[in-house]
């Protein structure tokens, strides 16, 4: 039986079309006068996954037949491709309800958790594949244009450089303000030089650069991507037999790679240009002083902190910025949510690697 | 006839986007030499046809196979050599938008071949005076006209001098004089190339001048196949009113 009657609903449990309307028909008579029709006022058709008009001319049928009892049918559950299609070849005006399945808790957390772990298995495919073919795109020849690696260096880095230069010089300068008043209270203002030199390497110069690179960058590589999703570039760098991770990730990845911890030892020397400042103007240290104290205190392993968190936050916004333009739906209203949370999801990864990686090197 | 092998050969295609069904099911050879024509409503699926098949979306179920080969069970590398042999015309032309179309065309030769500059210069403006855009070639697609967007696409699809050319939907939106000589443009690249086509259009005037065979979907099913004398016989009332309509 393709149509079932339970909790005053009927069930109807198969495709309707042409070839089995007519007998679903006289199932319905016999159900209609066995009297178990009676009470029925809604028709599921969460089984249904096609319909043709045949199909949707039964369930007028079935309609005028309950009509003799003065009852409206509701359909529920009909998919969307269903309902457009009923919608538009039916006779008597067939009503629709929604009915939202009832979700538990459990059911909900269990299905976000589950969203996550398939968008993290995305993501980490994604990964893999830009890691790989970043890898591999070194040593062969032909995966990008010519002169593409040089020329995305240059956007990357002259678009970031005056802002990290800015802000690295305005937090030196404060926190060297904040702090260099402390000290002097303690007369140790000597000190200040040996502080700032440790929280600008190993904190805050790649902080405070990938923070700017994901709002400059990270988000310009995810609306790049996006945009060319929508305007079916992509399928039309398949097409020419191209990979749109090697001909438009990879480019950026090596860019960046190479970009990156140039700006932020760029961002470590400003910063302390401002902090100079106040150990010259306010603390009374020399300028010679400063400096030989602000080098001496620095390990070999303080730079290779530096240097490695800033190539790990590069990896990251990329990676994050490419995940979000592939994932694009729904054209051009599409690629401003992926560009926005692009930048979203990549300063809070930032943050979070930053946290891993201070608790790792303590 | 029947010792002419079909360039492609569908099978059996299944195309879903997430649980929509779009495609239920296409059987179809295409020929070489020929200019094959999908027709049918909007939204019917001719498009993710010709995306399906080409693998810019994984087929849910299926085989397709070129020269013989079935691509779906190709890896990338092998499926690239596939690719390089066909080149499309995408519905909107997408067009590389940071760069010219000089620039556009001239990719796949960068990428796919070892040619030294001064050939590369000479192929990208000979496929470019082809379609009629020599005046043109140093602007961004930004600045082009629609029609002139996807003559630009043409000839990058061109440049490989590829055996298969996918068209989706060439002259919507081109004027009737202009479509007529991309018409031409097709009419010739076939005699003198021998090149095999596969192209969507709903335009009645253009089918008359060019096709050899037209296929016919309607809601994903595949309701007719054969040549255009063929088609207005058929019998199909979803086909007849499709040429009666247009003929207004
Ligand atoms: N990326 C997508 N995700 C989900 N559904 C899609 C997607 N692309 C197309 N569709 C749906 O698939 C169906 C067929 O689309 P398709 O683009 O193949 O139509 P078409 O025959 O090319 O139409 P047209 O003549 O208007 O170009 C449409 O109903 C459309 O809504
Ligand atoms: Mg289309």
């Amino acid at each position: 039986m393709n149509l079932k009657v339970e909790n005053n609903i009927l069930f109807v449990q198969t495709n309707l079309d042409k070839f089995n309307v007519s007998e679903l028909k006289e199932q319905f008579l016999r159900l209609k006068k066995s009297r178990e029709l009676q009470g029925v006022s809604v028709i599921d058709l969460e089984a249904v996954q096609e319909i043709d008009s045949a199909g949707v001319a039964l369930l007028d049928s079935f309609q005028e037949l309950l009509e003799s009892e003065a009852k409206l049918l509701l359909m529920r559950g009909a998919s969307a491709s269903v309902r457009s299609l009923i919608e538009t070849f039916s006779t008597t005006k067939l009503e629709f309800v929604e009915v939202p399945k009832p979700t538990g808790l459990w059911e909900t957390v269990g299905e976000s958790a589950l969203n996550f772990y398939q968008m993290m298995v995305t993501a980490l495919t994604l990964a893999s594949e830009i890691f790989y073919y970043s890898l591999v795109g070194i040593f062969s020849r032909k995966t990008a244009r010519k002169g593409s690696l040089i020329q995305q260096a240059f956007i990357l880095g002259s678009q970031a450089l005056p802002i990290v230069a800015l802000l690295s010089f305005i937090i030196g300068f404060i926190l060297s303000l904040q702090s260099g008043m402390q000290l002097k209270n303690f007369g140790v203002g000597v000190f200040l030089a040996d502080l700032l030199s440790i929280t600008m390497v190993r904190e805050m110069g790649p902080l405070i650069t990938s923070i700017i690179v994901a709002g400059r960058s990270g988000s310009a590589i995810a609306s790049e991507i996006a945009t060319m999703e929508v305007t079916e570039e992509l399928d039309a760098l398949r097409m020419m037999a191209l990979h749109p991770i090697k001909f438009i990730v990879v480019p950026k990845f090596h860019a960046i790679t190479i970009v990156m911890p140039i700006l932020v030892m760029f961002s470590i020397l400003v910063s302390q240009i401002g902090g100079a400042i106040i150990a010259v103007g306010v603390l009374d240290t020399s300028f010679e002083n400063f400096v030989a104290r602000s080098i001496n205190i620095l390990s070999i392993k303080d730079i290779i902190i530096s240097f490695s968190k800033s190539i790990w936050f590069a990896w990251v916004i990329v990676i994050v910025g490419a995940f979000y333009g592939f994932q694009v739906k729904g054209g051009a209203e599409g690629v401003g949510k992926a560009t926005t949370s692009a930048v979203v999801t990549s300063i809070f990864a930032v943050i979070v690697f930053d946290a891993i990686f201070s608790l790792l090197y303590l | 006839m029947s010792s002419i092998k079909p360039v492609i050969r569908i099978k059996d295609l299944v195309a879903k986007y997430g649980d929509l069904t779009i495609l239920k099911g296409i059987t179809v050879d295409i020929m070489p030499h020929e200019i094959t024509v999908i027709l049918g409503s909007s939204g019917c699926g001719k498009t993710t046809l010709l995306k399906n098949m080409l693998r810019l979306y994984e087929p849910f179920a299926g085989s397709v196979h070129f020269w013989d080969e079935n691509v779906l069970e190709m890896n990338e590398k092998e499926f690239d050599e596939v690719l390089k042999k066909t080149g499309m015309l995408f519905q909107g032309g997408a067009l590389l938008n940071s760069i010219s179309i000089y620039d556009n065309v001239s990719i796949p030769l960068e990428m796919h071949t070892n040619l030294d500059k001064d050939l590369m210069d000479k192929i990208i403006k000979v496929k470019l005076k082809l379609v009629g855009l020599s005046h043109a070639m140093h602007k961004l697609p930004a600045e082009l006209s629609g029609g002139m967007r996807k003559r630009a696409s043409l000839a990058r699809a061109m440049a490989l001098d590829p055996e298969i050319l996918f068209f989706d939907e060439p002259t919507a939106g081109l004027d009737p004089i202009t479509s007529e000589s991309l018409d031409a443009l097709i009419l010739t690249l076939k005699k003198q190339l021998n090149m095999t086509f596969v192209i969507v259009t709903h335009e009645l005037a253009s089918i008359h001048r060019i096709a050899d065979k037209i296929i016919f979907l309607d809601s994903g099913e595949m309701l007719f196949c054969g040549t255009l004398k063929e088609a207005e016989k058929a019998g199909i009332p979803q086909m007849d009113r499709f040429f009666k309509v247009g003929k207004f």
